[in-house]
């Protein structure tokens, strides 16, 4: 009943799920000299003391991803909530633990939303992005920032860096891309080489698709006789988007600086869920995302320092224009000033410390009856300290979070105060160091987003942080050598989390009004295992098999008294996993990706009624290389859903069956 | 060609993994049955109940459940099994249900329809496409539904609500009034409907008054105010009017007024307004059961009273009709009714909206007599006559 409210959380999402983004090329170093080829990244397995997986280069480019959120399918522990369609919302939760807990960087710096904490991956183009890493806790760097300490899990998105060869002062790269629900996609990328110590890039992209694909919904039976067969198009899910972004590169005698511009604009519809009687709405929403973030990194003998500063400014907009339902205009502001300073100290070889300082101000402001307005600082400070004995390493660190709100015409909560440690070890028991094991312990927490806070009445002002410990334990193999078997890495973590205070809706007062309470209690047990392996087994030719298989049992331990106690958590298989096959041969690539998600249950009941059943995806994508004259090209052509299964990832949003695209790049 | 093997071996494996089919053809959702332990009374006219299940929205998950005393077996998710060929079942968020003759009415407000089914069987007749339609009320071979939606208006900001007519034959609309703004509950009293208007998509510039139609030609001839944010409508023995408040949620609280016609008129005004919070009510002889819930921001949690009115005397009479202490095991009442001959008071447990709730049975003393698992919020009830 009075839904208006519920129409309230939805928008909450919705809205929220808007984003931010942003950016500036890291220092991050170690990444840079991985460019390219996963088979380089593979080699230098000893520099991380924590579980990390990545997609880069060509690997990344053959795995048919519209986005970073279907690439990141592709790696162990994530699940991805997929509302269908190239403009549908999608959002990553790392081993159980809540899209909340997941950090994205992009560029060095950490995308926020202090409105409802979550990154749609799904407004992130691949076009530009040359590495893609995710890492359990955080990433076994000292210099960083201090932000870079507090994630529960961090996703890393990096985009290209020119690289100029002898005699090389520019390169340009064309590229089209067209195929099912009426897309097109062109984008272009220019990297000029300004002086020896400085180079830009400029890259735009639009995106354009009608979001319209069949779809199906069958019943039969338990006789095994057709119950009803319905195929109907999706409506309302189109999107016209542009994505601009510029980019500087210098280097100095002592270190290296980056600069970035970045804008996102769209206009898109939301498909909404189909359920009896509705088969299109009315919502759409328009999001510019803006950023300018510069960093610079400097080296003064055994001191590194670490300078990042970063403006956002982000704009949502969401109107309903369903005739049957509530009217809703609004708009939401957010407005995000980040600075930081990373400092680290090399005590004697092997042994280094690291300081680090954010601040952030965040501000929201919605045209919505009574809203707070929202204003936040946050103060970081972190501490950590590495030591590195060649076959055992080790990191600890330590964050502590202030952070202070203040509203307008109320009173604000009070200041939350939060430490939070972790510590990191890794050991190579044999001489060759092939062979790694690895394990460790941290503790992290989100804060309330301003939604849960403050968003009309249904937000809590008292709400505390949500907190998370997670113990890991793992091995790593890595193996490279000169024959058939060229490269092999297989790695295997089993992990204990504990979520405490999750913030979930809890229902209030008369009808269908909710507010949020640090009410639930989750008891996280996962495996994840990866395993790679490339083949020379002719010449020219490789063969590379990489897949993924995650166990999880993600149980509600809340209260005893509840249905759904020691449940699994919604949306959460018990089973997932990929695998993807690659056969290169000159300059043919053939690639097949399969992706399987076991059955979930869609509510917090594990009953019948909240079933839903598994769903695997083939995916298969050929490209041929070719030159003409100076002028490299690829065509590329992919058909994803080859079987065309019939499936929803989140309950009533139905996920297109087969589907096709066409790419050509061609590259000066 | 060692290697060769093991590639192929994989390879097969990978696509016995494909073809091993963990999915299966969706079934079509099936009944589930519990057995309660209740006889019906000797000579009884009452064959059953049917209640409906909200299910939260986005969902699709409205379901019906259907008691029989005279097997004894209660019927969950009794819809689907029985309309299987509907597709995406019965749909999303139910708001009504009601018996009229020989059929039985659902509102399910997010699909934007009525459903028709015949009331013994259960099987679909047909349905009635009404935007964010609210709740159903019978009159003289008329249904009548109350819909958030009215015409389409010059200020498309603040579309009033309408109540639509529907010819219980044809099941076709015969005609439609405007009224306030997002209308809910609707009773009627000597030929006169009484509507009451939330404007609750107006918040916080809630309506505040009762629509009065003239039913000989469905007209609007006034508006009463009574008090802000109006949910109930219930008439009670001696055609009072007891009219529920929601309240703003913040200052004003909720409230439950009665009103009477002013002696020697036709016309009804406010009598009385009861000092009690009022969620829900059900009127069983002079008695008007009622429930609440509060949200207390101090405390953050709910306060939930449990009371019966005199409806002569406007009495609160018990501030508790459960006595044996199952009131503790309920999270969030969320439907009321009362069974018409026995006096057994039937309240529903909605819990925490996404997960199944419960049916509790009472005897007329507040005991507990039996509780049943439902679908996702339970909350509207009608009973079945043999």
């Amino acid at each position: 009943m009075s839904f208006y409210l519920k129409q309230a959380l939805y928008i909450a999402t919705a809205a929220g799920s808007v984003l931010s983004v942003l950016a500036s090329e890291p220092i991050d170093t170690l990444a840079t000299q991985q460019l390219g080829e996963v088979i380089v990244t593979a080699v230098k397995p000893a520099s991380e003391t924590i579980p990390v997986q990545t997609l880069s280069g060509k690997e990344l480019n053959r795995l048919n991803s519209n986005s970073v959120a279907d690439a990141l399918r592709y790696f162990a522990g994530v699940q991805v909530k997929d509302y269908g369609g190239v403009g549908g919302i999608k959002t990553v939760n790392i081993r159980s633990m809540g899209t909340n807990h997941t950090g994205v960087v992009y560029d060095g710096v950490q995308l926020g939303n202090a409105q409802n904490g979550q990154i749609d991956l799904g407004q992130f183009s691949l076009d530009n992005i040359e590495a893609l890493s995710l890492h359990n806790g955080q990433k076994s760097a000292l210099l960083q920032p201090a932000r870079d300490f507090g994630n529960a899990g961090t996703i890393y998105l990096r985009t290209r860096t020119p690289r100029f060869e002898e005699g090389e002062t520019y390169h340009a790269r064309l590229s089209m891309r067209c195929g099912s629900f009426d897309l097109l996609n062109p984008s272009a990328l220019v990297e000029l080489k300004l002086s020896d110590q400085v180079n830009a890039s400029m890259s735009a992209e639009w995106l354009n698709s009608s979001g319209k694909y069949k779809f199906r919904y069958r019943r039969v039976n338990p006789a095994g006789e057709l119950a009803y067969d319905t195929t109907a198009v999706r409506e309302n899910g189109d999107i016209n988007a542009t994505r601009l972004e510029l980019n500087l590169n210098g280097s100095v005698s002592r270190g290296e600086w980056h600069f970035k511009a970045y804008n996102y604009n769209s206009e898109r519809g939301v498909p909404g869920a189909i359920v009896n009687n509705v088969w299109r709405r009315g919502e759409r929403i328009w999001d510019t995302n803006s950023f300018v973030q510069t960093s610079a990194t400097l080296i003064f003998g055994r001191w590194t320092t670490m300078e990042n500063v970063k403006y956002a400014f982000y704009r949502t907009h969401y109107v309903n224009n369903d005739d049957k339902q509530i009217k809703i205009d609004n708009l939401y502001r957010q407005r995000e000033l980040y600075v930081s300073s990373a400092n680290q100290f090399d005590i004697m070889p092997g042994w280094s410390a690291s300081a680090s300082y954010d601040f952030m101000w965040n501000t929201l402001d919605a045209d919505v009856y009574g809203f707070a307005r929202p204003e936040r600082f946050s103060n970081l400070l972190s501490v950590a300290t590495a030591i590195d004995l060649r076959r055992f390493k080790a990191t600890a660190s330590g964050l502590l979070t202030l952070i202070h709100d203040n509203l307008n015409g109320q009173e604000a909560p009070a200041d939350k105060r939060v430490f939070t440690p972790a510590i990191y070890v890794s050991a190579y028991p044999l001489h060759d160091m092939w062979l790694s094991i690895r394990a460790f312990y941290k503790k992290s927490f989100r804060m309330p987003t301003f939604n849960d806070l403050y968003y009309a009445d249904m937000g809590n002002s008292k709400l505390n942080p949500e907190h998370v410990t997670q113990y890991n334990a793992g091995v790593l193999i890595d193996h490279r050598q000169h024959s058939t078997i060229s490269a092999l890495r297989f790695s295997a973590d089993v992990y204990y989390n504990k979520v405490k205070d999750k913030i979930v809706a809890y229902p209030k007062g008369q009808q269908f009004r909710w507010t949020m309470l640090n009410l639930g209690v989750v008891d996280i047990r996962g495996l994840d295992v990866t395993g790679l392996i490339t083949l020379n087994p002719i010449r020219d030719a490789y063969l590379t098999l990489r897949a993924q298989y995650t166990y999880q049992k993600a149980i509600d331990v809340t209260d005893p008294s509840d249905n759904y106690y020691r449940h699994q958590i919604p949306y959460i298989p018990h089973h997932s996993g990929s695998a993807v096959i690659n056969l290169e041969w000159k300059e043919w690539n053939l690639n097949y990706s399969f992706i399987y998600v076991g059955e979930r249950y869609n509510q917090q009941e594990n009953i019948r009624y909240n079933y839903t059943q598994p769903w695997y995806t083939s995916d298969v994508s050929l490209s041929r290389d070719f030159s003409i004259g100076q002028v490299k090209a690829r065509g590329l052509l992919e058909v994803n859903n080859l079987l065309s299964q019939d499936y929803d990832v989140i309950i009533n949003y139905p996920m297109p069956k087969r589907n096709f695209r066409i790419t050509l790049t061609i590259e000066i | 060609m060692m290697r060769l093997r093991y590639i192929l071996y994989l390879l097969a494996g990978i696509i016995m993994f494909i073809t091993y089919g963990c999915r299966e053809d969706e079934l079509v959702v099936p009944t589930e049955y519990d057995i309660i332990p209740e006889l019906p009374a000797p000579g009884t006219s009452i064959r059953g109940f049917y209640l409906v299940n909200e299910g939260n929205m986005g969902s699709n998950k409205c379901t019906l459940d259907y008691f029989d005393y005279f097997t004894g077996l209660y019927a969950r998710n009794f819809y689907a099994e029985r309309n299987p060929t509907v597709i995406k079942e019965l749909g999303d968020v139910g708001n009504d249900i009601g018996i009229y003759g020989s059929k039985l009415y659902v509102v399910v407000n997010c699909s934007h329809k009525v459903e028709v089914m015949d009331a013994h069987t259960g099987i679909r007749i047909g349905q009635i496409d009404i935007p964010n339609c609210r709740y159903v009320r019978f009159h003289r071979g008329m249904a009548y539904v109350s819909s958030y939606v009215g015409p389409v208006l010059i200020d498309p900001d603040a579309p009033k609500g309408a109540v639509f007519e529907i010819d219980t034959l044809s099941l076709k609309v015969t005609r439609k009034v405007s009224v306030g703004y997002q209308p809910e509950e609707m009773e009627i009293v000597d030929d006169y409907m009484y509507v009451a208007n939330s404007g609750g998509y107006r918040a916080p510039n809630y309506d505040n008054t009762i629509s009065v139609i003239q039913m000989v030609d469905f007209k609007q001839v006034q508006q009463i105010p009574v008090g802000i944010n109006l949910h109930r409508v219930k008439q009670d023995a001696h055609k009072k009017l007891w009219v529920t408040s929601r309240g703003d949620y913040m200052g004003r609280p909720s409230r439950l007024y009665v009103l009477d016609k002013r002696k020697g008129t036709n016309q009804m005004i406010v009598t009385d307004t009861i000092p009690v919070a009022c969620s829900d009510i059900a009127i069983h002889g002079d008695s008007l059961y009622y429930y609440a819930t509060e949200w207390n921001n101090y405390t953050a949690s709910n306060t939930i009273s449990y009371g019966i009115i005199d409806v002569r005397t406007k009495e609160v009479v018990s501030t508790n009709f459960i006595t044996d202490g199952t009131e503790r095991e309920i999270t969030i009442p969320y439907g009321i009714a009362i069974h018409p001959e026995t006096g057994d008071i039937f309240v529903t447990d909605a819990k925490n909206y996404v997960s199944s709730g419960t049916l509790y049975c009472f005897t007329p003393e507040g005991k507990k007599k039996w509780s049943v698992r439902t679908g996702d919020i339970p909350a509207h009830i009608t009973f079945l006559k043999r």
